[in-house]
């Protein structure tokens, strides 16, 4: 099972790695992690992705909620929250295939952001399961380079994490 | 104005701190210097992981957090298993590590360590002091965090010169504020409720109760919920000493190394009360099949014990003390079954263990039976690791005193920094080590500790020549093959003891230990009794 949790910590040094080294030595998995400052300057907001089973979610919850610096952990529900990834793809392309590159781009919504000899850049600001598709899309011509922020996350309707 | 130093030694005057426990070095002198004028007693040990043991032996005595100190690189680093230890037995405490100078830090320079780096995993929390300034609210915060919700060791590592810095005064905060911490320890009343029902439905309850009883002062309180009920209490290793020993509903010690009686009763009961206690593996060996077997209430202030080793049918997360208030003011008129209350009162007659001796030697388990009744009332009993702990565990009948020991983590060397710790806090008490032969080597350096304070502690020495423990595994195990487990018959203890200036004497019958027994009790000096035990003495029965 896949669950993003939106952690809220003060901003202060040494906190993400309270929270990483709590991630691998109770050996859980992140799939992927972002953190940003939120409205309030003394408070970082973390988002993390990770797979585990309801026990293992249930546990991590707890056990971030003991770390003194971590000021709340919410579980996003499926389906009630709106989740973002931003990703830099650098493709393969020969002057030949340019064209068919900047199709693909412009059906899924993808902005050209560089153009070089022989490479395409695209970035792509959507869900995991978009950028999949993506990065499935352009595969076949070679993807030189890809770059991914992690997965932000935030409730939908007035529901908030504070 | 006023140094960092002086600060640091004002905040734990202000916090009542009148014993430390430490060694210096470079890095942490400035504090050093500023405690030779203050009235802080500081008991320099002889190494740092006995700093730490000696104030979890000292918070467990007073009931509140034990500070230790050392200087930075392999200071702190000798005081990382003792702060691991402390953490694991939940016991509150303030470990303040000296650092390099806060322009030096990253750069490797001499007895540079990054210990909170280091003890990120078992610190309840740690600080590394940036501004000198902030000294009074880390303290402030450190004694807040290590003693409320479920306790544990705090580190606050200090760079030299945030110890050396002025500033313009110092103010002690009359109150904390940290946004991610506020443990809850009301005890939600709904579930409250629901527990008292499900009490209410079972026909064989049994309480289970661990060193979360203890550290929140809830004993007697344990107790009465006991005796309105009739509910038989089983204890961890840790939550010995939550009821007499001879009182007639409990049972003992359970798990692994536990008492017969205990396990047989914690099989046969359909409702387990588990109060402080997080069912480690040594305590419940299938945890799976328990709560398959029985239905479960666990009390914890933990809100991350409960449900992580057994699946609990009603989770209270509380303080004890509030939480056995309620239930027993909602329980008054329960009684357990009778039939129940015969089983168990079978139970506990069927399972007496008989004990074989071996002749020319002390049987140990006989003896610490015999030297519960030799002590003091109040007596703390300071029990090392392995099977003399074990022993300990099982036979020493505690009336109102106290039984230490490091149930969580299992630390040898343990016992005799502890006691240190302890005779410091509560010098009226009777306080006595017994230890293996393997545990007392690894902390005898702390005989000369003993000395300079003169302090009155009587050591048992249980001389089996084995890593007892380990060695009995492998005749289990390992097909009797002893790899690593046998000690030579060197050093001469007695000659030892004598050396560091304490009277010693070895005996090979319990007759004549408990002679020894009775004329060291009177006395008011230390004491090492060794005691030739055969090898092939069992843990249990
Ligand atoms: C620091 C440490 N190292 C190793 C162990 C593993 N261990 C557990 S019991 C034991 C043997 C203890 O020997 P001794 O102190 O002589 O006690 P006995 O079992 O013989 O009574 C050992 C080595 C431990 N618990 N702690
Ligand atoms: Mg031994």
């Amino acid at each position: 099972m896949k669950y993003t949790l939106s952690v809220l910590v003060e901003n202060q040094a040494g906190v993400l790695s309270k929270i990483s080294g709590l991630f691998s030595r109770r050996g859980f998995n992140i799939d992927s992690l972002a953190v940003g400052v939120t409205s309030d300057p003394t408070v970082s907001r973390i988002t993390i992705v990770a797979n585990g089973d309801e026990y293992v979610v249930e546990q991590l919850e707890k056990q971030l909620n003991k770390l003194i610096p971590v000021i709340k952990v919410k579980r996003l529900i499926d389906g009630e929250f709106i989740s973002r990834e931003l990703c830099l793809i650098k493709v393969h392309s020969p002057a030949a295939k340019r064209f068919e590159i900047i199709k693909i781009a412009e059906l899924m919504g993808a902005k050209i952001v560089d153009v070089a000899a022989n490479t395409i850049t695209l970035e792509y600001c959507d869900t995991t399961e978009q950028i999949a598709t993506l990065t499935d899309l352009v595969r076949p011509y070679g993807i030189r380079e890809i770059v991914r922020t992690g997965t932000v996350a935030i409730d939908k309707g007035k529901s908030t994490v504070s | 104005m006023i140094s960092g130093a002086d600060i640091m030694v004002k905040c734990l005057q202000a916090e009542g701190v009148d014993t430390v426990f430490g060694y210096p070095g470079a890095t942490i002198c400035p504090f050093y210097d500023s405690l030779y004028d203050s009235d802080i007693r500081h008991i320099l040990v002889r190494q740092e992981q006995n700093a730490a043991h000696a104030a979890s032996g000292y918070a467990r005595a007073k009931m509140k957090p034990g500070v230790c100190v050392a200087t930075s690189g392999p200071g702190a680093t000798n005081l990382i298993t003792g702060i691991a230890t402390a953490y694991c037995d939940s016991i509150p405490m303030i470990a303040i590590t000296g650092q390099v100078k806060s322009d030096l830090l990253g750069r490797d320079v001499f007895q540079e360590a990054d210990i909170t780096g280091a003890c990120e995993s078992f610190t309840k929390h740690s600080y590394l002091v940036s501004k000198t300034e902030d000294i009074p609210r880390i303290f402030k915060e450190a004694f807040h965090i290590a003693s409320t919700g479920r306790p544990g060791p705090v580190l606050i590592d200090i760079p030299m010169d945030m110890q050396t810095n002025m500033i313009e005064s110092f103010d002690y905060p009359e109150t904390v504020n940290i946004r991610g911490y506020k443990p809850n320890t009301k005890g939600h009343t709904i579930q409250v409720k629901k527990a008292v029902e499900m009490i209410r439905s079972s026909k064989r309850p049994i309480i289970v109760s661990g060193g979360g009883v203890l550290s929140s002062g809830a004993k007697l309180k344990l107790q009465k919920f006991a005796e309105i009920t009739q509910i038989p209490v089983l204890s961890t290793m840790m939550g010995i000493g939550v009821m007499p020993s001879e009182h007639p509903l409990y049972l003992g010690m359970l798990g692994t190394h536990g008492r017969r009686c205990a396990n047989k009763a914690l099989h046969e009961t359909d409702l387990a009360i588990v109060c402080g206690a997080r069912l480690g593996d040594r305590a419940i060996a299938s945890p799976d099949q328990m709560s398959e077997r029985t239905k479960i209430i666990h009390i914890d202030i933990d809100p991350a014990e409960i449900g992580k080793n057994v699946t609990v049918d009603v989770p209270i997360v509380g303080d004890m003390n509030n939480v056995l208030r309620s239930l027993i003011e909602s329980i008054e008129d329960y009684k357990i079954d009778d039939e129940w209350d015969a089983e168990v009162k079978d139970l506990k007659a069927h399972y007496q263990s008989k004990i074989s001796t071996f002749e020319g030697y002390v049987e140990p388990r006989t003896l610490i039976g015999k030297l519960s009744s030799m002590l003091k009332r109040k007596a703390i009993l300071c029990a090392d690791v392995g099977q003399n702990q074990i022993w300990c565990a099982n036979n020493f009948k505690i009336r109102e005193g106290r039984f230490f020991t490091t149930g969580g983590m299992g630390t040898m060397g343990y016992s005799i920094p502890a006691a240190i710790g302890a005779k410091l806090g509560l010098s009226k008490r009777d306080v006595v080590v017994v230890c293996g032969d393997g545990s007392f080597q690894m902390s005898l350096n702390e005989l000369s500790t003993i000395v300079q304070n003169d302090l009155n502690i009587k050591i048992i020495v249980m001389r089996n020549y084995r890593l007892g423990m380990v060695r009995e595994l492998q005749d289990n195990m390992y097909n009797k093959r002893h790899s690593a487990t046998i000690l030579n018959d060197k050093p001469d203890i007695v000659a030892l003891a004598k050396a560091y200036g304490i009277d010693s004497v070895e005996v090979s019958s319990n007759e004549d230990a408990e002679k020894y027994i009775g004329k060291i009790v009177e006395s008011d000096k230390p004491f090492v009794l060794v005691c030739r035990v055969h090898p092939d003495t069992p843990s249990i029965l």
